[in-house]
């Protein structure tokens, strides 16, 4: 039914996208820093959701027949308010915690 | 009796061979991801890594919802990611401004 190298695409694409996820929440959970965790959920944990994403649209214009760029949207707009959120978390911790900031770099 | 429930569920339809190992493999590696999470949201020493943790909760629970979606072959699950998307989006800004200013809106 499904031809072969679009199903090949589709599974590929599904499997890149979870081992980025793994990735990011290893990097959330292993990381000794605030800061340094950051760095997992904002951007590999975005692109393993924004792989998913690509491979049911794929899945989906298939099965429909028809194109359907309904999980674009959300791709876009995780895309657009995960940098958001981490940046409101930097500010939220530099308010609460002093300290945490690094040195500036001489000049 | 539980196998016979889970076999006459309608999953895996539509999906050719290689989507379908694909899709246990991608929904055993979101397990292991969310578990990992809830780690740091049990250990995190400080609220905001509890923040951050909720917020990738909400993003690892959205693509195994685009998964189910993609296993059970229809499109209703899409509306379910897009509102899990959107309320944990408006929830963590709302924790983090309440963290950083005392006040949601000023």
């Amino acid at each position: 039914m499904m031809p072969i190298w679009l199903d090949i695409v589709i599974a590929a694409l599904i499997v890149i996208g979870a081992s980025f996820a793994l990735v990011g929440a290893f990097g959330l959970a292993k990381l000794s820093d605030f800061l340094k965790r950051l760095h997992g959920p904002t951007k590999a944990s975005t692109l393993g959701v924004g792989c998913v994403l690509i491979a049911s649209i794929l899945y989906f214009t298939f099965v429909n027949k028809s194109p359907s760029a309904h999980e674009l949207l959300i791709t876009i707009f995780i895309f657009m308010t995960a940098p958001v959120s981490a940046h409101l978390l930097v500010k939220a911790a530099l308010a609460m915690h002093k300290g945490m900031q690094p040195p500036p770099p001489r000049s | 009796m539980m196998a016979e429930f889970l076999s006459k569920l309608p999953v895996f339809t539509q999906v050719g061979p290689y989507t379908r190992v694909a899709l246990v493999i991608a929904f055993v590696l979101f397990a292991i991801a969310l578990l990992l999470t809830l780690y740091r949201l049990v250990r995190g020493p400080n609220v905001e890594d509890r923040i951050l943790s909720l917020d990738t909760l909400y993003v690892n629970a959205l693509a195994v919802t685009i998964l189910l979606g993609i296993a059970f072959s229809t499109s209703v699950f899409f509306e379910a990611a897009l509102v899990i998307g959107m309320l944990g989006f408006v929830g963590t800004v709302v924790m983090a401004k309440f963290l950083s200013r005392g006040d949601i809106v000023e």
